[in-house]
């Protein structure tokens, strides 16, 4: 079967892998080497070592204060779309009446993309503040909580199905015989029910993870990083140094660099933590 | 799982996610109510229902339609959507199988560098990318096909593959025996059975492109608006944004995407779960 197969690979491979080196590797190991170099357009570059990756520091401060934004929300993301969407998941696998109405609604948000997100709730917040007599771009908090409660608008929905998913997988007898033994709501929760959806965490706090750490969308239509970039995500900081100012293209190809390597680390904790969990399985 | 539907506790906890529910529709109304204000009422008073003086009835639809020329950034995200996700859903699986299958060290590496792509952020290529589409002259409808196959191929081929892991050889030696060749037992006998995975490659891969705002605007958005580019043409760098068309073009983006879950619910939430393991 290998032999007769080997002469298929143009048919079967190839028209993936052309587009996969034309869209993805050549781009990919293009950008390493420019991020070492100073350019405009890809035809005048000029080896500069590592100058880029030192004014990523030295230029101004921000690189360091995006990522700063980007971890904090990260994390307040990260823990608030987890708790509730498993909140959720635990009402909405009890039986009652419309739970699929239900999940249809909380899970909607999902697929509304980002940009248009973004202006949805820029009308909400800056409805909010009205009353105040000032927007969100008056101060960095609105931006920043604001962000928050879109994400969990949006994402709540999509971890809340994968929770679903993981609970509706746990044996009955388990949590019967916890009862018998007379184990307390609380204690079921805790003993029984969060071990054995620990899968589903893992997934979940993951998915969030990588999708906050490399927002976009939201983030460009709802503030743009108002006031004074003091809102922008690395994700938005890179494309502002890439097309904000000619000449700090090189500085945005290392900021890019340096941001791919960032979320390669979260992958590969990803890696090792699922690999644990399947061995203690 | 017990039932609770019935009793005070049911009833208490219907109304909880009742109130809930409704908190969660709230935006998409409070857009749509806004939508049939006229502009200069809507960023003053958004959370006040249209009255006799401020309804201009589909006033802001006119207007957006013709700012935006939505029909055609409706087309481009039509054609570019549907089209690139066909080219996913089946050069992804030729790939994915005949890499599992030939099992060489080779096919391992082309695999292992398939799975690597989809770690890498956006931001790491967008430039080079977008020069590379340049240069190719694929900065047109068409030509960004081959950038979704190709930038879109590593979580579809990773999830096809972990599938294919999974079927016994026996069915395809039996086809292979019986006289098929390669193309014939991939067409006939393995692509039937990936059926669920595809459906899943392919729901995940419509919410991406469909949604995706900076591959086409760095590629094609000089020339093309596809419906993202669209909203965000809109608002402008200036001050004076139409208020009015921008809730307009806000509801008609999200009419498609709430027809389309309706119509394929079952398939997404399938969809979505399966695809969950991609992390």
């Amino acid at each position: 079967m290998q032999k007769s197969l080997r002469k298929y690979f143009a048919v079967f491979v190839l028209p993936t892998l052309a587009a996969f080196v034309i869209a993805f590797l050549i781009p990919f190991l293009f950008g390493l080497y420019l991020s070492f170099t100073k350019f405009t357009t890809v035809t005048n570059t000029q080896w500069v070592g590592w100058e880029n990756y030192i004014r990523v520091f030295t230029d101004n401060n921000d690189f360091l204060h995006a990522l700063w934004i980007t971890v904090a929300f990260t994390v307040v993301s990260v823990l608030s779309v987890n708790l509730l969407a498993f909140g959720l998941a635990l009402l909405l696998t009890r039986g009652i009446r419309g739970t699929n109405l239900f999940r249809t609604v909380f899970f909607m948000p999902n697929l509304i993309g980002g940009i248009v997100l973004g202006y949805i709730w820029q009308l909400i917040i800056n409805g909010l503040l009205l009353s105040a007599g000032v927007d969100i771009t008056y101060d960095p908090k609105y931006g920043f909580w604001g962000l928050v409660v879109l994400m969990n608008w949006q994402m709540i929905g999509y971890m809340m199905i994968i929770y679903i998913a993981g609970l509706q997988n746990l044996p009955g007898d388990v949590l019967e015989a916890a009862e018998i033994d007379g184990a307390s709501p609380w204690q079921k929760l805790r003993r029984v029910t969060i071990p054995m959806v620990m899968p589903s965490i893992t997934i979940c706090t993951f998915l969030t993870l990588t999708n906050s750490f490399k927002l976009f969308d939201q983030n460009f239509a709802l503030t743009a990083g108002a006031p004074m970039k003091k809102t922008a995500m690395l994700a938005l900081d890179i494309y502002n140094t890439f097309y904000g100012r000619i000449g700090d293209e090189g500085v945005g190809q290392a900021k890019a660099v340096l941001f791919f390597l960032m979320v390669a680390v979260i992958a590969f904790l990803q890696l090792r933590a699922t690999r644990s969990r399947e061995v203690e399985q | 799982m017990k039932n609770e539907s019935k009793g005070w506790r049911g009833i208490l906890l219907t109304a909880f996610l009742t109130v809930l529910a409704v908190f969660f529709l709230i935006p998409v109304f409070l857009v749509l109510m806004n939508s049939l204000k006229g502009q200069f009422y809507i960023s003053d008073a958004p959370f006040a229902l249209p009255n006799s003086e401020t309804f201009v009835g589909l006033r802001n639809y006119w207007n957006g339609i013709e700012k935006v020329d939505f029909f055609s950034a409706f087309g481009y995200s039509a054609f570019i959507t549907l089209f690139s996700v066909a080219a996913i859903v089946l050069f992804t699986a030729m790939t994915a199988w005949y890499l599992v299958r030939a099992g060489t060290r080779a096919a391992n590496g082309l695999y292992y560098l398939f799975v690597f792509s989809m770690i890498v952020p956006f931001q790491m290529v967008m430039f080079t990318m977008s020069k590379m589409a340049n240069l190719l002259r694929l900065d047109n409808p068409v030509g960004i096909i081959l950038l979704y196959l190709g930038f879109g191929s590593g979580l579809s081929v990773f999830l096809y593959s972990g599938f294919i892991k999974s079927i016994p050889l026996d069915v395809e030696e039996a086809a292979m025996i019986d006289g098929c060749r390669p193309w014939q037992t991939f067409f006939f006998v393995v692509f039937p059975i990936l059926k669920p995975t595809a459906v899943t490659v392919a729901i995940l891969n419509a919410m991406w492109i469909w949604n995706d705002y900076l591959l086409p605007y760095l590629v094609i958005g000089s020339r093309y608006r596809t419906i993202p580019i669209a909203v965000q043409y809109l608002q402008g760098g200036y001050g004076s944004r139409d208020m009015g068309a921008l809730m307009a073009t806000l509801v008609l983006a999200i009419i498609p995407i709430v027809i389309f879950y309706l119509a394929c619910q079952k398939y997404i939430i399938r969809g979505v779960m399966a695809g969950a393991v991609k992390g």
